[in-house]
């Protein structure tokens, strides 16, 4: 195990997956370090999930490598399920089974399996254990998932959407157990959202997937820091916007447009004023105008090359 | 408990604004001198919000001298004052003033019509915590 804090606690490296013609993965590389959450972000489509199955050792990288805790997932599928924690999208569980029940099923797999700790967050989470898993609540039913995936303690814990398709307190209840998981016992998480207030919250690192390909990788600290958004008048209407220094996504029409740019602050802001811009209004751009800017549209939204 | 609460899409980093709540707290004596803030990973909890986030949070305010740290024993409200010279101060505030100015003649104030707006919003903020102080030894009765 990496005690040390400088081993990634998951490193993926030019991981290309295909099915068939279509590309679901392509070139993708990125690290986790350990104790930090890790925000997934993209569309349906670009390639979240069948990136989680890789961490999984669900699917064998056709091209790159993935390790998690130093360990080739495909090749030691049993050590490695021993250490992550896994709730997806889909929460598939046994539908006959009692909570109970499902919790004593669990157990028999895992033998770091903590039935204190389990019990207790029953409590928290407000499961009753002789309900039936087929008579439960989307909100129950993830939350279930969860308590199973964290009941044995493992160093990593992974999330296919986790707040996928539920309403607003259930998932808070479930990102305040992810956060106190993380807080309290050091866990390292990667999970998937298209919630980017969600992200915005809780993730230590993003990386943005569009199209099977990393659009962004950074610490949420630095897309903060390094990204702007500015309201931008000119003195005439304006057919298209001008090149500008930094410039990575504008909205807008005629005199007045928002400007969102990336890099040397100082230096967009001579650039806006050199083609005629004053500028109205700065601020920090959220995560979900940073996501516009990097995905929905790549600069003017035209086709990227 | 305390009230905070945090809005992400808004465009304030969230540390900034767990930062800007926990200023006004302590400056309407909602929080008092040398009680404890919440444990990091409580309020994080709580907030929902990623555990280095409040970390940053207090430490922030701990460079600005509004709490200071127990070693191994949380974060607590300092009794008062600052560690800034008063020329640091006078720098620091002078920033503010120059945006609101700015925004001032934007919206059509003047800087008379400011200043008393100003005086106006001391004043609400004297009777908030001058309320805040009374509940307070009306709880301690």
């Amino acid at each position: 195990m990496n005690e040390q804090g400088t081993e990634p606690i998951i490193a993926v490296r030019n991981l290309s997956c295909h099915f068939g013609k279509k590309v679901a993965l392509d070139g993708v590389s990125f690290e986790v370090r350990p104790g930090r959450v890790f925000g997934l972000v993209g569309e349906n489509g670009a390639g979240k999930t069948t990136l989680m199955k890789h961490l999984l050792g669900a699917l064998t990288p056709q091209q790159g490598s993935v390790h998690v805790l130093g360990i080739e997932p495909t090749r030691n599928p049993a050590t490695l399920l021993s250490k992550i924690g896994y709730v997806s999208e889909d929460r598939d569980m046994p539908r006959w089974m009692r909570i109970k029940e499902l919790l004593r099923y669990t157990q028999a797999f895992y033998p770091d399996w903590d039935q204190a700790y389990a019990e207790r967050m029953l409590g928290q989470l407000r499961l009753d254990p002789n309900a039936k898993i087929r008579a439960l609540s989307r909100g129950e039913l993830a939350k279930a998932g969860l308590l199973v995936a964290l009941s044995h303690k493992p160093p990593v814990l992974l999330l296919d959407e986790p707040s996928s398709g539920l309403d607003a307190v259930a998932r808070r209840e479930i990102l305040a157990v992810v956060i106190r998981s993380v807080a309290e016992e050091g866990r390292t998480v990667v999970f998937s959202s298209h919630l980017l207030d969600e992200v915005e919250r809780v993730a230590d690192d993003v990386a943005m997937i569009h199209a099977g390909k990393l659009a962004l990788l950074m610490s949420m600290d630095e897309i903060r820091a390094t990204h702007h958004r500015r309201i931008v008048e000119f003195g005439k209407d304006l057919d298209a916007f001008p090149e500008a220094f930094g410039v990575i996504h504008v909205e807008g029409e005629g005199r007045e447009w928002a400007v969102v740019s990336h890099g040397d602050a100082a230096a967009t802001r001579q650039a806006l004023e050199a083609i005629g811009g004053k500028i109205i209004e700065e601020s920090t751009p959220s995560l979900d105008a940073v996501f516009v800017a990097r995905v929905t549209g790549a600069r003017s939204g035209e086709a990227v090359a | 408990m305390l009230h905070l609460s945090i809005n992400p899409g808004d465009g304030v980093p969230l540390y900034l604004q767990l930062v800007q709540q926990l200023k006004h707290l302590i400056a309407t004596g909602r929080v008092r001198p040398d009680s404890e803030l919440p444990p990091v990973r409580v309020l994080a909890q709580q907030l929902v919000i990623n555990p280095n986030t409040v970390v940053r949070a207090y430490r922030e305010l701990e460079v600005a001298g509004l709490v200071y740290k127990r070693r191994g024993a949380g974060t607590y409200v300092s009794a008062k004052g600052t560690p800034y010279t008063d020329e640091e101060c006078r720098r620091i505030l002078g920033q503010r003033i120059e945006a609101l100015l700015v925004e001032g003649r934007h919206l059509g104030f003047d800087a008379d019509k400011i200043v008393k707006l100003v005086m106006e919003c001391d004043r609400d903020l004297r009777r908030e915590t001058a309320r805040e102080n009374a509940n307070e030894e009306g709880a301690q009765v």
